[in-house]
């Protein structure tokens, strides 16, 4: 249960600011791996409701990156802001910006329908499209004009289902509808799905929530994998995920962010009262 | 709790139900057999109904037809001309040689009244189709007039006094002779299908209804399938929400429960006084009905589409896919099967509908077939209608026999709409 009070709601105005700072000041440090996604001051509103409240944060290439907080501290709405998913939802507004290799997402001159094709996502819950496996993989290049049916539309089905370790289950069976499978493969039809056209980014919002252990193990291999290629955000509910998968992690609290650090570094000595509170489970 | 309370009274066990379970599960029980009695009673008021009207139907199936020699003389038609021949003359002078002995004017008009008016155009149709028939005798069949109908069916009961019986006892005397002679038959009424109105109920089918039906039904779909679709998916998917578009909701809502006359008024004002369209004719039927259609088309699809789940929403978005290509490729697809049932019921609704049309005169009495949905034509409630209003005997079981046909075409489109809702659900 969340027992914090208005009081300390503007302690954390302030801590959010620091922490801001913090995170500019790590990701500067850990050289190797430059920002792919820096973003300032965000916040978002639901109608009056305000439900991040200046997020700044910088998440580099290659490496995964997780978000982790309590239910409704605001993860999965900045996830949503990174492919400006929340566009879909009429009464939500951004403000801020956040910038992909430099260019503000939230420029008018920006087109979403070309941002989404380069910040794929994976849903919580599997969601294929009720048609064949084969359909589900080609129908993201087929609308982006990057392959047309035949042998190039093939290779690009069989490259995005090798990567996402899903191939050899289903070469037999590519016509045969995607809703078939099981919750694991349809999670790793999803992950395909989202590789086919070709993206830098991947966002998963709680991609194993849905998920038994065992496919959760396979996924959180494939997402190891995948590091290598894309960048990774991953907002995720398990500490003992986010301490698997992830190489950075960022805490948010009530629509704040809190501390962004090295994923060993955050579990191990988090610089946060609240963040310790929270992976040593007192509280969320 | 229960616990202390079998400890205070210390008999029951706590499986021993008490008086009050029994209470629930007595009320449990009255509940279930108010729902069967209610079912029990809606279906046989379903039953009485269709009963009556399929009992009052049966004299329709069939009609009664006599079979005459007819002589064609040479003179009597023009071979270059065979429309013009004067054949009531000559199917005249063919009963006459059965019943030579009917001679008094008054005498010979009733007997004339035992055979239909159509039977000069059955018989010029089959000249004009044929003329070499000129100057032969062949046999020609025919129907007989209402009276004859109803004497063949028993429906006239010829017990009863004169004054009360609406055949003479000469003219019983001549149906029986021509019974006696073998040329009475009572073949399958196909005319009921076939035929276009008539004033003789022997002759009147419902062709000219069902075509008219036709036309105005296509109409309709035409018109109210995609503006319905395209209103549903703006109002759902793109209408930001807002009091305009609260307030198009709740008007939409309530034109799905506007009497249907008022549309039929409606057209009445618009389409014939104000465009000037053609009385009568299916294209202004459709329209109006297609007015009627619309909302609940547009109530359909909004609910078809509501019951598509936002993953998928999210997922063809998630992969780049614009709004308009989510919607297309992926939300109305999978709506389509709701849609179509809507669309199904809709159409079913404004076959059946009467008043609209009776405003726009398509109970107009018209005697052929339209060639097109700008002819004037009757629809099949209008055509019950206008033989409802109708005073010839036959005409009671003929308008029963009608309902029975609309009937027919009813179940048939709700079967189609469960058929599509079967074969195309999907599960995800």
């Amino acid at each position: 249960m969340l027992d914090t009070t208005e009081a300390s709601g503007m302690v954390m105005n302030k801590t959010a600011e620091e922490a801001g700072a913090l995170a500019k000041a790590v990701s500067t440090a850990k050289a190797g791996h430059e920002t792919k996604i820096a973003a300032s001051k965000v916040s978002v509103f639901y109608g009056d409701k305000q439900a991040l409240f200046d997020v700044s944060i910088d998440i580099p290439e290659r490496q995964v990156m997780a978000f982790i907080g309590p239910s409704g501290c605001g993860k999965s709405t900045f996830l949503r802001c990174i492919n400006r998913m929340n566009d879909t939802i009429d009464i939500c507004s951004v403000k801020g910006t956040i910038e992909i290799d430099g260019a503000n997402i939230y420029d008018p001159k920006i087109d979403p329908v070309l941002l989404r094709a380069r910040v794929g996502m994976v849903f919580q819950k599997p969601n294929p499209f009720p048609k064949s496996i084969y359909d589900n993989i080609a129908y993201g290049p087929r609308i982006h004009g990057v392959a047309k049916a035949g042998s190039a539309m093939d290779e690009i089905v069989e490259r995005s289902l090798q990567r996402a370790a899903l191939w050899n289950e289903v070469k037999d069976r590519l016509d045969q509808p995607g809703t078939g499978l099981s919750g694991g493969q349809q999670q790793r039809l999803c992950i395909a799905r989202a590789i086919a056209v070709d993206p830098d980014i991947i966002l998963m919002d709680e991609p194993c929530s849905a998920l038994d252990p065992i496919a959760t193990a396979k996924v959180e291999e494939l997402i190891d994998e995948l590091r290598a290629q894309y960048t990774i955000v991953i907002v995720t509910h398990s500490m003992q995920q986010a301490a698997r998968v992830s190489q950075k992690a960022a805490f948010f609290h009530l629509g704040k962010l809190i501390e962004v650090d090295e994923t060993d570094k955050m579990f191990t000595n988090p610089s946060d009262q609240r963040t310790q509170d929270y992976i040593t489970g007192r509280f969320g | 709790m229960s616990d202390t309370a079998t400890q205070g009274t210390g008999r029951r066990a706590w499986y021993e139900p008490d008086a009050k379970l029994k209470r629930r599960h007595a009320a449990d029980r009255r509940l279930r057999a108010y729902g069967v009695a209610a079912i029990v009673f809606a279906l046989a008021m379903l039953m009485t109904l269709v009963g009556t009207i399929a009992i009052t139907a049966v004299p329709a199936v069939t009609q009664t037809v006599v079979t005459l020699n007819v002589e064609v003389p040479e003179g009597a038609v023009d071979a270059s001309d065979p429309r013009g021949g004067s054949y009531q003359k000559i199917l005249n002078e063919s009963v006459a040689r059965i019943f030579p002995e009917v001679d008094t004017p008054r005498e010979i008009r009733e007997l004339r009244q035992l055979f239909s008016n159509g039977g000069q155009y059955a018989l010029r149709d089959k000249v004009v189709a044929d003329t070499s028939l000129i100057g032969r005798t062949f046999e020609i069949t025919f129907p007989l007039s209402d009276i004859g109908d109803q004497l063949h069916k028993g429906v006239i009961d010829r017990d009863l006094p004169r004054e009360q019986r609406r055949v003479s006892d000469e003219q019983i005397g001549w149906y029986d002779r021509l019974v006696e002679q073998g040329r009475i038959s009572a073949p399958l009424n196909w005319g009921l299908i076939f035929n276009a109105d008539s004033r003789f109920p022997e002759l009147a089918g419902l062709w000219g209804a069902l075509v008219g039906s036709f036309y105005a039904l296509l109409i309709c779909f035409l018109v109210s399938f995609p503006v319905g679709i395209a209103a549903a998916v703006y109002l759902e998917e793109f209408a930001p929400k807002n009091r305009f578009t609260d307030l198009i909701e709740v008007n939409i809502n309530n034109l799905a429960a506007v009497p249907s006359i008022v549309f039929g008024l409606l057209g009445l004002a618009v389409f014939l006084n104000f465009f000037g369209m053609p009385r009568s004719a299916p294209i202004v039927g459709g329209l109006v009905l297609s007015l009627m259609t619309l909302p609940t088309i547009i109530i359909a699809t909004r609910a078809a589409l509501k019951a598509v789940p936002p993953s998928i929403r999210e997922a063809a978005i998630g992969v780049g896919a614009s709004r308009m290509q989510t919607v297309g490729h992926h939300v109305l697809p999978l709506a389509m099967p709701g849609i179509l049932t809507g669309t199904i019921i809709g159409l079913a609704q404004a076959l059946g509908e009467t008043a609209p049309l009776l405003l726009i005169g398509m109970n107009a009495f018209i005697t052929a077939a339209p060639d097109s949905m700008f002819n004037p034509s009757t629809a099949l409630p209008t055509q019950i209608y206008i033989w409802a209003d109708s005073p010839e005997r036959g005409f009671t079981s003929r308008t029963s026999a009608a309902i029975i046909v609309l009937l027919a075409f009813l179940v048939c489109m709700n079967a189609i709409a469960i058929y599509m809702r079967k074969r195309f659900e999907r599960r995800w």
